[in-house]
């Protein structure tokens, strides 16, 4: 669009939208946080924070959520790396990210069954001659069961940056004498390292704060902070409290956004890979 | 350009047509108050053959809607925008409800039925005289187990959940007033303690149940013990029921220590329009015909009198169901706490839960 036929006017429907959707509901999230449960003005929310219990659950969700990133990112990339390498690539694509059409709810629930003691994983383990295992409830199942909801979506970005990969770039490492792990180190993992933080992100924040799976696969055996707000919002009805975790929150999506930042350098890169 | 004034134009227009379908749908429930009320309950917790009985005999219509926690439930009354004629509290949120000016007193005059419900159930601490509420269906906590899965454990106390033998088997409700009570009947403890000694002596115990904690879960407990995915479980007799009903294996018991009795309530909160046919519904369910058929479509055990005489005696000698006087005794009725020791029990709740593994 040329400057002068730019109108700032054209901005409003979008204006309107960020006020009430975006800093609205930002700006209610940092009021709410000054107040106690009886509606007072108070800062002892932020103090309260900084005691063991909330800083344990910090730790214990930064630690499932970067369990779960690292996982699905061993899963997703060499799986997007070899839907690269198929003929068929959209349609094996599409039929990765089928799995996510499906309701959340509905794919946990069926997880519930499949992993009881009397469903078909605990079937296989007893044919084999081993005894029935708890699956259910356990660190390990809620870990599966989150990795298996994120992966594609880390695939997602990691297959677009692998596919605009220029292979004439390959070509000419191995030319050069690169051994395959070399190529991959030096040439494919820093070209596609933009779909790799895209990917962390989109996968990490939500990590952070998720409850619904701690509860239905882990039994509440995995306490997040997500478990924590939903407490305070719903049953303690100590919104203040339940504000300022999710004001915590807030910042640290916002230190890994910075963190995984992808730096565009005048978009020398883009063009050229393109 | 074009396309942007057009979609700020459509955002525009779509929200005032929301607006005007809320003023509309408020205004067109305000005019039709007279034939209809509408009853806010919880879910499949009413017969809908009673609902479809007294449309026909008094030509008001039951405009029906369901909720699945107290929390929730309030929450909606309190923001407003709704006409609810008729909801079903618990008894801690009626108390709550009054503190914060949400319930209409009941004209008893309008409610001659309400002699069939058993003295016992009546004016309660909760609600003394009964100003506000009726109650509709009533019950304890207690245990669940399945004896088929278990190796002659028996359970007549609180403490025989902490039997090493129990270990990863025990499913406890997600609730902190439930968990934590428990710990406190545990030690002969009333259930409403606000003494911080009491309470950091239950959770301490309650801090040694953990190795045989095999989760904390919702509602999903009872497609768990039903598929015997599980051994015990700490429940509502109501919830028990559901389980007993679909596996007869399952059996239930109150400790001797003491346990809570709940009651489901109807009040008539401030969003009534229809205050008369609130009434009309409230005397019609009282009605001992009425409760015992409703009774036994639900499950629970109902606190009227006159309606238990209608029912198969089979389920009213059920001490399970409908326990003797003398284990009453030991039951307690939840207090509002206020807000803040809420607060202190949910926290050390909270706690309990990261403990274990």
């Amino acid at each position: 669009m040329n400057k002068s036929n730019f109108r700032p006017w054209y901005m409003i429907p979008y204006m309107i939208w960020i006020a009430f959707f975006v800093i609205a509901p930002i700006v209610l999230i940092f009021y709410y946080s000054f107040f106690d449960i009886t509606g007072a003005f108070t800062w002892t929310n932020y103090v309260d924070f900084f005691k063991s219990t909330y800083l344990i659950l910090t730790i214990n969700s930064f630690w499932y959520a970067f369990l779960i990133t690292f996982f699905t990112l061993l899963i997703a990339y060499p799986t997007a790396y070899f839907i690269t390498k198929t003929k068929h690539k959209q349609l094996w694509l599409l039929l990765v990210i089928v799995p996510s059409w499906i309701n959340l709810l509905l794919k946990t629930y069926a997880f519930i069954g499949i992993m009881g003691l009397h469903g078909p994983i605990n079937a296989f383990i007893t044919a084999l001659g081993f005894d029935q295992q708890q699956i259910l409830f356990t660190d390990f199942s809620f870990v599966f069961v989150a990795v298996y909801i994120f992966i594609p979506f880390m695939i997602l970005p990691i297959f677009n940056a692998l596919d605009q990969l220029n292979p004439s770039y390959l070509d000419a490492a191995k030319d050069l004498g690169a051994s395959g792990w070399t190529t991959f180190r030096k040439v494919i993992w820093p070209l596609t390292l933009n779909g790799v933080k895209s990917g962390v992100q989109v996968v990490f924040i939500p990590a952070l704060s998720l409850f619904m799976i701690t509860r239905l696969i882990a039994g509440n055996k995995v306490i997040t902070l997500g478990t924590a707000i939903e407490q305070q919002f719903l049953v303690t009805q100590n919104w203040g409290m339940g504000s300022t975790i999710a004001v915590f929150l807030i910042i640290f999506m916002f230190i890994i956004m910075r963190l995984t930042a992808t730096k565009e350098i005048g978009g020398k890169k883009h063009d050229k890979v393109k | 350009m074009k396309p942007l004034i057009q979609s700020a134009i459509a955002i525009l227009i779509v929200g005032f047509m929301m607006l005007g379908i809320v003023w509309k749908l408020e205004q067109g429930s305000a005019s039709g108050t007279t034939d209809s009320i509408t009853v806010y309950n919880w879910g499949d917790y009413i017969d809908p053959d009673v609902l479809k009985q007294f449309e026909q005999e008094t030509g008001i219509k039951v405009i029906y809607e369901t909720f699945d926690s107290n929390e929730g439930m309030m929450g909606k009354i309190e923001q407003g925008g709704t006409n609810y004629d008729i909801t079903a509290p618990s008894e801690y949120m009626i108390e709550m409800m009054m503190e914060k000016d949400l319930l209409l007193p009941l004209d008893h005059s309008l409610l001659p039925n309400l002699k069939n419900i058993d003295p016992y159930f009546l004016d309660l601490p909760f609600d003394p005289a009964n100003r506000y509420s009726i109650p509709y269906f009533w019950g304890s906590l207690g245990i669940a187990f399945n004896p088929t899965l278990l190796e002659g454990q028996t359970f007549e106390s609180w403490d025989n959940l902490w039997d090493p033998s129990l270990k990863q088997r025990v499913i406890l409700v997600d609730s902190a007033r439930e968990v934590v009570g428990m710990g406190l009947n545990s030690l002969h403890y009333s259930l409403n303690s606000t003494d911080p000694d009491e309470i950091q002596e239950a959770m301490d115990k309650l801090a040694l149940l953990t190795p045989n904690v095999k989760a904390v879960i919702g509602d999903e407990v009872t497609q768990l013990m039903v598929n015997e995915e599980a051994a015990v479980a700490l429940t509502w007799s109501g919830q028990a029921a559901d389980m007993m009903n679909s596996n007869e294996n399952i059996d239930y018991i109150v400790p001797e220590e003491g346990s809570n009795l709940w009651f489901d309530n109807f009040v008539i909160p401030r969003t009534a329009k229809n205050i008369e046919g609130a009434h009309a519904f409230l005397n019609f369910l009282l009605r001992p015909d009425i409760a015992a058929q409703n009774t036994d479509y639900v499950g629970y055990t109902t606190p009227n009198e006159a309606a238990l005489e209608l029912m198969d005696p089979e389920v009213v000698e059920d001490e399970r169901y409908y326990p003797d006087e003398e284990m009453r005794e030991h039951l307690e009725v939840y207090r509002n706490l206020g807000l803040k020791n809420l607060g202190i029990y949910n926290e050390y709740f909270l706690e309990f839960k990261m403990g274990l593994q």
